[in-house]
């Protein structure tokens, strides 16, 4: 009797700390810091949201229009705040729609945790419905990915997304929990992972690699920097800063790492890459040592890699060892985090100056100033340009906004013409190119950074990729500002035609409907301009709202974006015309 | 640089899953794994993987970093042939009456130091372990009188050289 009256009580005890699988989800969220989820109910994931409402008041969650939307929006909240970015999706479609934003955030390297329904595990493998192997679909474009089909297993597992997902090299995780698994009850107790045996996240730094590096930096005398987002995930802005300015050495950006180092810097030189600066391209074949710097070296930098930087050492910091010699064979390679090698880097190299060399920098930007750039921002001709607008907006917002960009010409333009003086400001699809990224990518910044202006920049194609999000900052009054480049065309593929396919547009001229009477159905304020008068108005108009506000700019037709490397060409054969 | 044959040896963790990595990582690059062994380790709770390829030593190297840095492969390595010990394994069905009909059968056993694993009244089975040319030449010798049935198991690999992963898991739990 006694023993049974104890059983019974300790029965009890235990009943207190039981919860389900899915509301087991919703604390391990929690406990990780997570207040604002994006995401999509469904049939495999309604224990979770059924949970989600029962903690409404600590977990906020905003149902996007799309599951795409949600990892988009995840991702632009990671990019701006440097925390994990969190989607949740049913099984099949749902859990589908999420392979895009997973691709997207696995290239650029965002953290992201995915959490997807099932359907219960006594029915895996039976194509029951809204059944999809999507463990198997993610594996490529996951940094890790994992199936829950018992629910003790959610607090450790989920533990290790989130430690997965932010440490090292960050990358996008997902978690896929049958359905039992969120019914199921577990004793809850929570731990946040601190490591997984068979994963180093960040390699410790060789001094001896370092002292290699500092004694060519040391002896150099055209040293040039290029620095990629490794340098904003690593929170390496100022250590960077430091280098450039005690050694004197230009310093370039890829896509992912702009605004890192104020655009106004004197030794910023401007972007490297495809349709990058004239200066930084040309003069990669003619530094001594080029130091790249939490760079991985894509393509669409280094154009031809049998060309590119043949004459100078190479150093290579990265913390990624699978990035050292992918590409490009490397002199020294610094592994390790980004702030701590500089940091140990600093104290061994000479305070120098590099003016002539410098100067080169500044001539070549003259070139391209008087052929491309005066051209995109103070244009004569009567159309409008894309330039202009994203100079407008750089006046308007005092150069304090984020932007976000999608893809194409108009992102080209952006990344070249925006000003920064705040790092994670740039938030765009680098390498994947993913169009219809900007829109929800700007709702999770905007999440990720209320105090900030955001600013959207969108091409008429990528738009209506995930125009369905307009809907998400209806309903929330989300502040976002969106401008949308009009040129009815799908311009950098057209640019691409007129270039190397003789002008044969093939599906590549939009008709597009009205932009602003779309806006306006979500109750957004909107305009359209055409005209140059009217443009700085607008934008000012626009970005002095406190309200969500559309602009439409109808810009020229046929404008190409230059500089360029034609696929395939070297750096130094970049075309200004 | 030349294609030449390179063993991968990869300890990991045994997951669900990590197969369908690390053979995406062949497929992304087009590269064909000539064989592949998955079995347990000399360390308890890690598994080995022994993949064999035909390429140049770049793309070797560059496949070992991708396959090291999934979360659940603790080291890989790669090695040429001079510097492991390998074999393969093979076995061969055939018919009974040939055992006694085909005199030069037995001969071909003798000399190719095989083993007769087991014999019925229809069928014996040879096993034979060995290199890939050893196991190559004893197919061609036999072929001629019928073989029912042939297999050859993916080459299994010792370096010669220390593949130090109890160091590394050793190191992991100090840390940690």
């Amino acid at each position: 009797m006694e023993t049974l009256k104890a059983e019974k009580k300790e029965k009890k005890t235990k009943k207190q700390l039981r919860i389900s699988g899915a509301e087991a989800v919703i604390h391990c969220l929690l406990e990780e810091g997570v207040d604002l989820i994006f995401g999509y109910p469904g049939g495999a994931i309604m224990p979770v949201y059924d949970e989600l409402y029962k903690f409404q008041d600590k977990l906020t969650h905003i149902l996007t229009r799309h599951e795409q939307g949600a990892t988009h929006s995840a991702q632009g909240y990671a990019r701006i705040s440097g925390r994990v970015g969190v989607a949740i999706a049913t099984s099949g479609p749902g859990a589908t729609n999420l392979v895009t934003g997973l691709a997207d955030a696995q290239i650029d390297s965002t953290p992201m945790v995915c959490i997807t329904g099932q359907v219960p595990r006594h029915l895996l493998g039976s194509d029951a419905f809204q059944e999809t192997d999507i463990v198997g679909i993610s594996t490529p474009v996951t940094k890790w990915n994992y199936q829950v089909t018992k629910a003790e297993e959610i607090p450790t597992v989920l533990a290790k997304a989130f430690y997965i997902a932010k440490s090292g090299r960050p990358g996008p995780v997902l978690i896929d929990i049958t359905k039992n698994a969120q019914f199921d009850e577990l004793d809850f107790s929570y731990e946040k992972c601190t490591g997984v045996r068979s994963y180093v996240p960040e390699p410790s730094p060789d001094v001896k690699e370092i002292e290699k590096a500092a004694e060519l930096i040391n002896n150099a005398k055209k040293p040039y920097i290029v620095w990629g987002q490794g340098v904003i995930l690593g929170e390496a802005e100022k250590e960077l800063q430091d280098l450039i300015e005690k050694t004197g050495i230009p310093a370039a950006w890829t896509i992912m790492g702009e605004s890192a180092i104020d655009s106004d810097h004197p030794l910023n030189v401007g972007m490297v890459g495809m349709h990058g600066n004239y200066g930084p391209n040309v003069l990669t074949n003619e530094c001594d040592l080029l130091l790249a710097i939490g760079m991985r070296f894509d393509d669409r930098v280094t154009g031809n890699l049998d060309t590119y930087a043949k004459q100078a050492k190479i150093v290579h910091f990265e913390i990624d060892p699978a990035e050292i010699n992918k590409n490009v064979k490397v002199d020294v390679a610094v592994l390790g985090n980004a702030k701590e090698t500089l940091k140990l880097l600093l104290p061994k190299v000479n305070k120098n100056s590099h003016d002539q060399w410098k100067a080169e920098f500044d001539k070549k930007y003259e070139e391209e100033f008087s052929t491309v750039i005066k051209n995109d921002l103070h244009p004569t001709k009567p159309g409008l340009t894309m330039g202009e607008v994203i100079e407008q907006i750089n006046l308007a917002s005092e150069q304090k906004a984020a932007i976000v960009t999608d893809v194409g010409q108009h992102q080209m333009v952006a990344c070249r013409y925006a000003k920064f003086k705040q790092s994670k400001s740039n938030i765009t699809s680098g390498g994947l190119g993913t169009m219809g990224f900007a829109l929800p990518a700007a709702i999770g910044a905007k999440m990720g950074a209320p105090d900030r202006e955001v600013v959207a920049v969108i091409g008429d194609g990528g738009y209506q990729m995930t125009i369905q999000e307009l809907g998400v900052i209806f309903q929330h009054k989300l502040p976002v500002k969106i401008v949308v480049l009009n040129n009815d065309f799908l311009g950098m593929v057209r640019q691409w035609q007129q270039l190397f396919f003789e002008k044969r547009y093939a599906s590549t001229e939009l008709v597009n409907p009205d932009f602003v009477k779309i806006a306006e159905g979500y109750h957004i304020q909107s305009k359209r301009v055409s005209k140059r008068e009217e443009l700085q108005g607008a934008v000012e108009e626009m970005i002095r709202s406190k309200e969500p506000y559309f602009l439409e700019v109808v810009v020229e037709k046929e404008d190409n974006v230059f500089p360029m490397i034609p696929s395939g060409a070297s750096v130094s054969d970049i075309r200004l015309k | 640089m030349e294609n030449q044959w390179f063993t991968i040896s990869v300890y990991s963790e045994n997951s669900v899953g990590l197969l369908n990595r690390i053979s995406g990582i062949f497929l992304k690059r087009h590269i064909n794994i000539e064989s592949l062994n998955v079995s347990k380790s000399e360390i308890e709770e890690v598994s080995k993987f022994t993949i064999v390829v035909y390429t140049t030593q770049d793309w070797v190297r560059k496949i070992v970093q991708q396959i090291e840095k999934q979360i659940e492969v603790i080291k890989a390595f790669y090695h040429t042939d001079d510097e492991t010990i390998y074999q393969e394994s093979a076995l061969f069905k055939i018919a009974s009456n040939l055992l006694f009909d085909e005199r030069q059968i037995q001969n071909i056993i003798k000399e190719s130091h095989a083993q007769i694993v087991t014999v019925a009244r229809d069928f014996f089975v040879l096993a034979k372990t060995g290199r890939r040319f050893e196991i190559d030449e004893m197919y061609e010798k036999l072929e001629p009188f019928g073989i029912l049935q042939f297999v050859r198991s993916g080459r299994i690999t010792v370096s010669k050289a220390k593949m130090p992963i109890t160091e590394l898991l050793e190191e992991f739990h100090l840390n940690n």
